[in-house]
């Protein structure tokens, strides 16, 4: 388990974390949004074990970040933002430095070495100098060195960040095919990757908590959460749209030639509008039930703050 | 301490990864036999000994030890990979220490490549050996306190360029600490103050070592200069790592 108390960071003009508190289980793969200098990296930092934090603390299974450095370290495996590796190392060469460094020796190490390589599927490239290689292979030998020691928590800061779309695929299937007994925090912008592989999402925003549910139920938040939009061939009535039961308001989409019709809070309004439409004869090409836009959620939630 | 001998390993396969290592130990061995023949006067003084090739080496390694010294940290920093090293389960004690000696031995290394100086001078003559492995070992003593300043140097400043010239600078100072245009700046000062100033020399110590006089003074000092800037090093890559 990880769990961070009041974790604070300071620098010379402004708090980039303040007051961070939140606990993971094991099986948790936690999605940690927020808008850029919202204290992602500064909050990972601390957790590995790089920055020393103003105040407060952290724990990863027990073993506090500060004062029993080494063990919590020995826990995590790190990807920090951007990949960094030693360039004019071999990949090879780089994988066996991280597993003696991680311990690992002889039969031991080799074997380590090959199960990551295989993993993120850098056999082709293993002679190479790690400078030499594409953007995406660097990324993979950074997740390589992150998994290699089989680590209970992995901490992943951006981890498809400048990927193309298969790279972002093989990074997320790599993130779901891990043991469930993990922990797994990775940092994100991209929305879409918190729906895809998270199941809890926390988003941050001028170094505080701002909120931390399910994507669903981040996803509920959403004033498009049950909203439902439609599609007519003909001319659509939106104020008797507006006065049907549990209806918030309707939006009207000029360009699409759409209408949403907001749903009340916790209110499901998709059989009254479905009514309305047989009762009128309306001539609907497409009727479309939202779940929630997470990017609204994620506007609304950080705007404020980010400024 | 078990991971020590891992990171001294990387650091000393860096070096001979790139070309650094082998145009270093080509300009030292070249720059080492000009100034021995031709500044030192190795023939003309029908001594069969090696003090013209080592009296040189102080001046020598002002600029050489620098260069081999600026990227242990500086480079790190720059791309990054500082991040990736202080989270692995390592002390800041095995990445200091690991990254220093693998420089000491590089420098090691380069030095004993210089072995057919040794060869010549026991053709020519009959000298002593003695002095002259005393000799060898003051000189890797003098570039172990020069590869801890610089260093610290690298861990202060980000880029290499930097981190050379203050490494420069700051050797400079302690070679010159026991010349009489420095001690003359204190002249006010009282006596021991000025002996003080005087022993920080390697210019002073070195030169007792260089003759085959081993004084434990003189081993203490370069090993506590290393000792303390390398714990130096270690405070500032803490300072100065997220920097």
């Amino acid at each position: 388990m990880i769990e961070l108390r009041s974790l604070t960071k300071r620098f010379a003009q402004h708090t980039a974390v303040d007051a961070l508190s939140f606990s993971v289980q094991p099986g948790e793969v936690l999605g940690f949004l927020g808008p850029n200098g919202a204290g992602k990296s500064t909050t990972m930092k601390m957790l590995t074990g790089f920055l020393a934090p103003t105040s407060g603390s952290a724990s990863i299974f027990g073993h506090d970040i500060q004062t029993q450095t080494l063990q919590a370290q020995r826990q995590i495996g790190y990807l920090p933002e951007g990949a960094p590796c030693y360039g004019d190392m071999s990949v090879r060469g780089f994988l066996e430095f991280i597993a003696e460094v991680r311990g690992f020796r002889g039969a031991a190490k080799r074997q380590r070495v090959e199960a990551a390589v295989a993993q993120v599927e850098l056999e082709k490239v293993l002679g190479q100098s790690i400078e030499t290689l594409s953007k995406g292979f660097k990324r993979r030998v950074g997740l390589a060195q992150a998994i290699l020691h089989d680590p209970r928590v992995l901490i992943l800061d951006e981890p498809t960040d400048g990927l193309d779309p298969n790279q972002k695929h093989q990074v997320r299937e790599l993130i779901q095919g891990l043991a469930h007994d993990k922990i797994v925090i990775i940092s994100t912008h991209i929305l879409e990757e918190v729906t895809a592989v998270c199941t809890r999402a926390l988003v941050i925003a001028g170094g505080r908590l701002v909120a931390d549910g399910t994507p669903l139920e981040l996803e509920g938040r959403s004033k498009y959460h049950q909203a439902v939009t439609l599609v007519g061939d003909g001319a659509l009535d939106a104020d008797a749209l507006a006065a049907l039961p549990g209806v918030a308001g309707v939006e009207v989409n000029r360009s699409e030639g759409s209408l949403t019709v907001l749903a009340q809070p916790g209110q499901v309004i998709f059989p009254q509008v479905n009514a309305l439409i047989s009762q009128r004869g309306w001539a609907v090409k497409e009727l479309d039930v939202e779940r929630g836009r997470l990017d609204e959620v994620f506007r609304t939630l950080t705007r404020g703050e980010a400024q | 301490m078990s991971q020590l001998p891992v990171i001294f390993k990387r650091e000393l396969a860096s070096y001979f990864a790139t070309p650094l290592a082998y145009v270093f130990i080509l300009i030292f061995l070249v720059l080492s036999g000009v100034f021995t023949f031709y500044l030192g006067g190795f023939y003309e003084r029908g001594q069969a000994d090696l003090t013209p090739f080592f009296s040189f080496h102080t001046w020598l390694y002002l600029f050489l030890i620098p260069a081999v010294a600026m990227r242990l940290w500086a480079e790190e920093r720059k791309s990054g990979s500082i991040e990736l090293l202080m989270t692995l389960p390592i002390t800041r004690f095995e990445a200091v220490t690991g990254k220093f000696l693998a420089a000491w031995v590089f420098a090691g290394i380069a030095l004993l490549l210089t072995f057919p100086m040794v060869i010549t001078v026991n053709y020519l003559g009959e000298p002593d050996n003695g002095a002259i492995v005393a000799g060898y070992f003051g000189s890797w003593l003098l570039a172990g306190a020069f590869l801890a300043i610089g260093s610290c140097m690298s861990a202060l400043a980000k880029n290499q360029v930097i981190a050379f010239i203050l490494a420069v600078a700051v050797c400079f100072l302690f070679i010159v600490s026991g010349l009489p245009m420095v001690l003359d700046a204190f002249a006010w000062a009282p006596q021991w103050l000025i002996d003080a100033v005087a022993s920080l020399s390697f210019l002073v110590r070195f030169d007792s070592i260089s003759k085959g006089v081993i004084d434990l003074r003189d081993l203490l000092y370069f090993v506590t200069l290393i000792v303390a800037w390398l714990a130096a090093t270690a405070v500032v890559v803490d300072l100065k790592k997220a920097a």
